[in-house]
């Protein structure tokens, strides 16, 4: 799981104070060289950000950077009634939102829009669900395929999904960060699970995890 | 597999539907204890319902996010080069201009203060030696019928209809001289800020000699006395 430091670090100084409050006090007090010490644990959410939604690593490596920076600029506007990662990851979505929308014709914005459909989806395969171990990550082709199957989706379902499940903002801040209902948020993820599940159930035919350690009690297909 | 709904208790077609509240424990108690017992008799359900655990799982583990090569130590060399931005002075476009001029005002301060300490003789060409610090690529205004030139916003532009723009050192080339008017302004206000002495501490020499050296420069002000100590 994805470190919060602002739960899990106490600062010794300050008792009662977390390390990350220390630091953000003292950033925007203008120790401004704390500020990278300050993101580092969450370059790979705000990074993840970005690429969920501009799907182009070199875009995503900018726009994070350039949204660490503009955080960095704005960080006295940081209210410590909200989380600091949310926070990031919010100034990030809005920069990517922003660069996507000066990249991508207006006309077809609209029509992906219409084309999007939010029916609802039902699951494809029913067989016992042979669990993919976190282990599994270890290895680089488990986690490329894991990456293809998230970027085959739809785009306003894996903007969701990255953001909730990956990004670990709530349904609200979601909704809020990508500018949609609640309701909106709640069908996208329901979808975006459901079919993501499919494909890794699919990616076990397919031999995706054959050489994953086949766990007692389960049973292949 | 899609069971009727009887009792109350949801379908398998409801139970999908609502698998992804049931993950995120947003449902009425009721609903969450129907789905329980569903999926206790269900092993399509409690597949749906575990592959979707897992998934979000394995999604949420950083070893997913693979990073680019480099990132840290890019945004780790940015936020330097901005922290140390940010260490300078920020210029605002109406200030930009400024900063040439302010320049140039303490430059002829500096020179009519040597002048009056060494030599005690006025330059021949006041205007023309004090130009020899000016940014060359410093934007200034010359305008016909006048051998001076001018910063921008300077009052004392003579024949504005034929103002025009050009570089200090093209200025300077042409033979224009600098306006000692616009100098003066801001020679005074950076000479307080740093507070070298004020009028109070004018001795009688130093008023004569400026009174005498304001005869001889026609743009001189009492003002201008401060830069002479």
């Amino acid at each position: 799981m994805m470190a919060e430091p602002n739960v899990v670090l106490n600062n010794p100084d300050q008792p009662g104070v977390t390390r990350e409050e220390d630091l953000i006090a003292r950033v925007q007090r203008g120790q401004t060289e704390l500020f990278y010490e300050l993101v580092r644990p969450y370059e790979r959410r705000v990074y993840a950000a970005a690429l969920a939604i501009l799907r182009n690593e070199a875009d995503a490596d900018d726009t994070a950077q350039e949204a660490l920076l503009k955080a960095l600029a704005h960080i006295r506007q940081f209210r410590a009634e909200a989380r600091f990662s949310t926070w990031l990851i919010q100034i990030t979505v809005n920069e990517a939102l922003m660069r996507r929308r000066r990249e991508r014709n207006a006309v077809m914005e609209s029509v992906d829009e219409r084309q999007d459909s939010e029916s609802d989806y039902a699951p494809r395969d029913f067989a016992d669900w042979r669990e993919i171990p976190s282990e599994a990550l270890e290895r680089k082709e488990v986690r490329q395929r894991l990456a293809e199957a998230l970027a085959s989706l739809d785009r306003k379902y894996r903007e969701v999904f990255v953001l909730r499940d990956m990004e670990q903002l709530n349904i609200q801040e979601t909704a809020e960060a990508l500018g949609i209902s609640v309701a909106s948020v709640k069908t996208r993820l329901l979808r975006a699970r459901l079919m993501l599940r499919d494909l890794l159930a699919r990616g076990w035919e397919e031999g995706w995890f054959s050489r994953l350690p086949f766990q007692k009690g389960t049973k292949p297909w | 597999m899609v069971n009727d709904k009887t009792n109350g208790k949801p379908n398998c077609e409801q139970v999908w539907r609502e698998i992804s509240n049931y993950l995120e424990n947003d449902l009425e108690p009721s609903l969450r204890d129907a789905m329980d017992e569903h999926f206790r008799t269900c092993p399509a359900c409690r597949s749906v319902l575990e592959g979707t655990r897992n998934v979000v799982s394995l999604y949420r583990d950083e070893r997913m996010i693979e990073m680019p090569a480099g990132f840290s130590r890019r945004l780790e060399r940015r936020i330097a080069q901005n922290v140390r931005a940010a260490g300078r002075p920020r210029w605002s476009s109406w200030s930009a201009w400024m900063i040439p001029v302010a320049a140039l005002l303490l430059f002829a301060g500096g020179l009519r203060l040597a002048n009056s300490i060494s030599t005690r003789e006025p330059l021949k060409n006041e205007h023309a030696q004090q130009a020899h610090h000016i940014p060359p690529e410093m934007p200034v205004i010359v305008s016909a019928g006048a051998k001076v030139f001018h910063a921008a916003g300077c009052p004392f532009i003579h024949n504005k209809a034929t103002e025009r723009t050009i570089t200090a050192k093209e200025a300077m080339e042409q033979g224009y001289v600098p306006c000692l008017r616009c100098m003066r302004k801001y020679m005074d206000t950076t000479v307080a800020k740093a507070g070298s002495g004020s009028e109070d501490d004018d001795d009688e020499s130093t008023a004569a000699e400026i009174e005498k050296n304001e005869k001889h420069d026609p743009v001189a002000q009492p003002e201008a006395r401060n830069l002479r100590q």
